[in-house]
């Protein structure tokens, strides 16, 4: 009687299948980025619409790891118009951070890579798909272009660097106009104010250490803007902070936003937040887009049963309600996705359908998307897959 | 040894700063817990000899009551004290500074060691990050079970099979309990938490954050977990958490926690519904809601939290509160019942 094999088992030759392979992908996929005097035509592309800052066409990202390949992005598309926000929505681990690696490409390599998709980036007079960029063209695009605030403003910050030298160094390093030393400490100091901080000159000098949570998540949205970028990525800005901070960095945010013109997209996991900032939602799940809106078509109409029970899982304040609901079970195997719908195991509004292939997306109203086999009735076909 | 003595001689000389500024309350049967002016400073050392030179006044004057089976919300920004007091209330952050924490009746801080530990069992503890706060070199039954055969709760041959239902009931499989902690996702380890501090029975637990670390969807089943064995073992709760949804969903009496001190507390519909202390309004309309129809004015609020080693005179939210007078710079407000059962502490209420 042979013994059981544990639930992601692998045998030494299937780990060496796997790693032969990963280095066999990885290489071919390192070697393009890493060539030297790129044409520019290589990577030049069109935008589908003008008026839109950055499209996501069927982006794939994957992460080759030892047990296998994690399909982290898998076939999204979505778009950031300009001066507008985009609000991304899902649980832990279903790929919004990763999209916007992506779009940053900062995935960690080798092992996290852009397989497949472009993602086009107005640039004014023309678009770039950053998918095509080799590393050394996408130096010039970080900072300038797009800028990231990151999570966790502690860890983000360097502690044995002075604030003022941190936002200088961003400034330094994408100067186009031969600043001097003195004009980039006026323009950090400019920054500095600019995010609400009173005590610049102090500030200026102190560590990161001595400021509080608040102050440094200002700190670094400082740092993101300081180069005006059309597109700002934040994600999870708020997450570590308290309600009165968050609604001041949510305020800062909002009003900078205006003033220098750019577009936000803006990653998080709590609706709240998403409802005050965004005017598109993207729903996540799984790496796929289930449904993707305006904020008020999304909040007035869910669609997709994930969408809805995140929504009834979350208590609203001045709502009662006697149990909250749960959706049940849990995200699948990233290694093992299954290849009906990622959600039917944990959806309670299965329908006949559900067992077939992964529904494509359908057309609610012109803005609203879902993937659900629910909304499929005589409107098949009209979405493009 | 000679470190050990020097950090008796510290201790002791801690313990020479107790406030006895505090009146005594009498002990009233239908609350299990009343805390009445509670205080727990942490002395700031500095220079060669580590000599004292200030008090971190992390808690400063927390009064309140707890009826059994209820639970109470406990709210504020990062840095109120909010996790101090709940520590300090099971004595687990070494010796009180001032006032009273009457459990069951009995002051915690006057019991002797072997009465303390038997009180253990009553009162217990689930933190807030379940990442840390489980030994990653246990099995998770060994976790579990630990506390309940130190204080032989159930006799030897009946171990096994308590640790099973003691699983069952916080959703855990039988065949977890060989399995280490590592192996488990953020909302199981939660649970793990959960049964280690129910496997002793207990009549009240503080709940520190339990689903900040956590995701939505795992949250509502945390919640829903904590709600459902509340009914079923009469348990009552001290929620700490700075999500004011989580706590108005959970909670029956709300109080609000601001540098140290309890500001406004009350019932949970009535706080929420009117909430009196300018804190508390404008903690409660920074408040995302989700609907992108609403829009709320904001209460903002200038300036930064003070610092707790030296708080303002008088009322310690002057500094930022935009009804304050001359007053409230140079007096204290003590804590007033404005509506029954509705407590706040401000001079604005004093008629």
């Amino acid at each position: 009687m042979a013994r059981k094999k544990p639930e992601g088992y692998l045998s030494a030759k299937d780990s060496r299948r796997i790693s032969r392979y990963n280095r066999k992908v990885t290489n071919a996929l390192e070697k393009q980025h890493k060539r030297k005097h790129v044409p520019e035509s290589e990577y030049l592309t069109q935008m589908k619409d003008p008026n839109n800052t950055v499209e996501f066409d069927n982006l794939h990202s994957y992460f080759f790891t030892d047990v296998g390949t994690v399909k982290a992005v898998d076939g999204v598309t979505f778009e950031v118009p300009t001066g507008k926000t985009v609000g991304v929505v899902g649980e832990s681990g279903c790929g919004k951070s990763v999209t916007s690696l992506s779009l940053m490409q900062l995935l960690q390599r080798p092992q996290g890579q852009i397989v497949e998709g472009e993602i086009r980036v107005n640039m004014g007079d023309k678009a770039y798909d950053i998918a095509k960029m080799p590393l050394e063209k996408m130096q010039e695009i970080r900072g300038n272009y797009i800028s990231m605030i990151f999570q966790e403003p502690m860890t983000a910050l360097n502690p044995v660097f002075r604030i003022g030298d941190q936002v200088d160094e961003v400034i330094k390093l994408h100067d186009k106009e031969n600043l001097s030393k003195h004009e980039i400490r006026e323009r950090t100091l400019k920054m500095l104010d600019m995010v609400g901080i009173a005590n610049t000159e102090g500030v200026y000098r102190m560590y990161p250490h001595e400021l509080s949570g608040g102050m440094r998540q200002r700190v670094m949205i400082a740092m993101a803007l300081a180069c005006s970028p059309r597109i700002i990525i934040a994600d999870e800005p708020t997450t570590a902070l308290d309600v009165t901070i968050q609604a001041q960095v949510l305020d800062l945010l909002r009003n900078l936003k205006d003033k220098i013109n750019s577009s936000i997209m803006f990653i998080t996991h709590d609706l709240g937040v998403i409802a005050e900032m965004a005017d598109y939602v993207v729903v996540m799940y799984a790496g796929r887009i289930v449904e993707k809106g305006t904020v008020e078509e999304i909040f007035a109409h869910p669609c997709h049963p994930y969408t809805i029970g995140l929504m009834a899982s979350k208590p609203v304040v001045g709502k009662q309600v006697d149990k909250l609901y749960a959706i049940p079970g849990k995200v699948p195997n990233p290694v093992n996705m299954p290849n009906y719908c990622y959600f039917k195991d944990r959806c309670e509004m299965c329908v006949e359908g559900c067992s077939g292939d992964y529904p494509h997306e359908v057309s609610v109203s012109p803005t609203h998307k879902v993937s659900c086999y629910r909304y499929y009735d005589g409107k098949v076909g009209e979405s493009n897959g | 040894m000679a470190e050990n003595k020097s950090e008796k001689k510290a201790e002791k000389k801690d313990k020479l700063f107790i406030d006895d500024s505090y009146t005594p309350v009498e002990y009233d049967p239908q609350y299990i817990l009343m805390v009445n002016n509670l205080k727990k400073y942490f002395p700031i050392k500095d220079g060669l000899i580590s000599r004292t030179v200030g008090y971190v006044k992390a808690v400063d004057g927390v009064t309140f009551n707890l009826k059994r089976g209820t639970t109470m919300g406990l709210v504020g920004e990062s840095g109120c004290g909010k996790t101090t007091a709940g520590r300090t209330i099971l004595r687990l952050s070494g010796e009180k500074t001032g006032g009273q924490v009457l459990f069951n009746g009995r002051e915690v801080y006057d019991l002797t060691n072997k009465e303390m530990r038997a009180m253990r069992t009553k009162m217990q503890i689930i933190f807030q990050d379940p990442f840390s706060s489980l030994s990653p070199r246990m099995p998770v039954g060994e976790i579990i079970g630990e506390a309940v055969r130190e204080h032989n709760l159930v006799p030897k041959g009946e171990f096994s099979d308590y640790v099973d239902q003691v699983m069952d009931n916080c959703g855990l499989q039988p065949f977890h309990k060989d399995r280490y902690p590592h192996e488990f996702s953020g909302g199981q380890r939660q649970r793990i938490c959960i049964a280690r501090a129910l496997a002793l029975n207990p009549e009240f637990v503080v709940c520190d954050e339990p689903v900040s670390a956590l995701d939505v969807s795992i949250q509502a089943q945390i919640i829903n977990l904590l709600k459902d064995l509340q009914e079923k073992y009469k348990l009552t709760y001290l929620f700490i958490s700075h999500d004011l949804s989580v706590v108005e969903h959970i909670s029956d009496v709300v109080g609000v926690m601001y540098l140290g001190s309890l500001v406004e507390y009350g019932d949970t519909t009535d706080i929420f519904r009117n909430p009196l202390h300018p804190y508390t309004k404008a903690l409660f309309s920074a408040i995302p809601i989700p609907d992108p129809t609403v829009h709320r004015n904001r209460i903002v609020l200038e300036g930064s939290v003070p610092s707790p080693a030296n708080p303002p005179s008088g009322c310690k939210f002057h500094t930022r509160c935009p009804y304050a007078t001359a007053r409230c710079s140079e007096e204290a407000p003590c804590q007033r019942e404005v509506e029954p059962g509705h407590y706040v502490v401000c001079h604005l209420f004093d008629k």
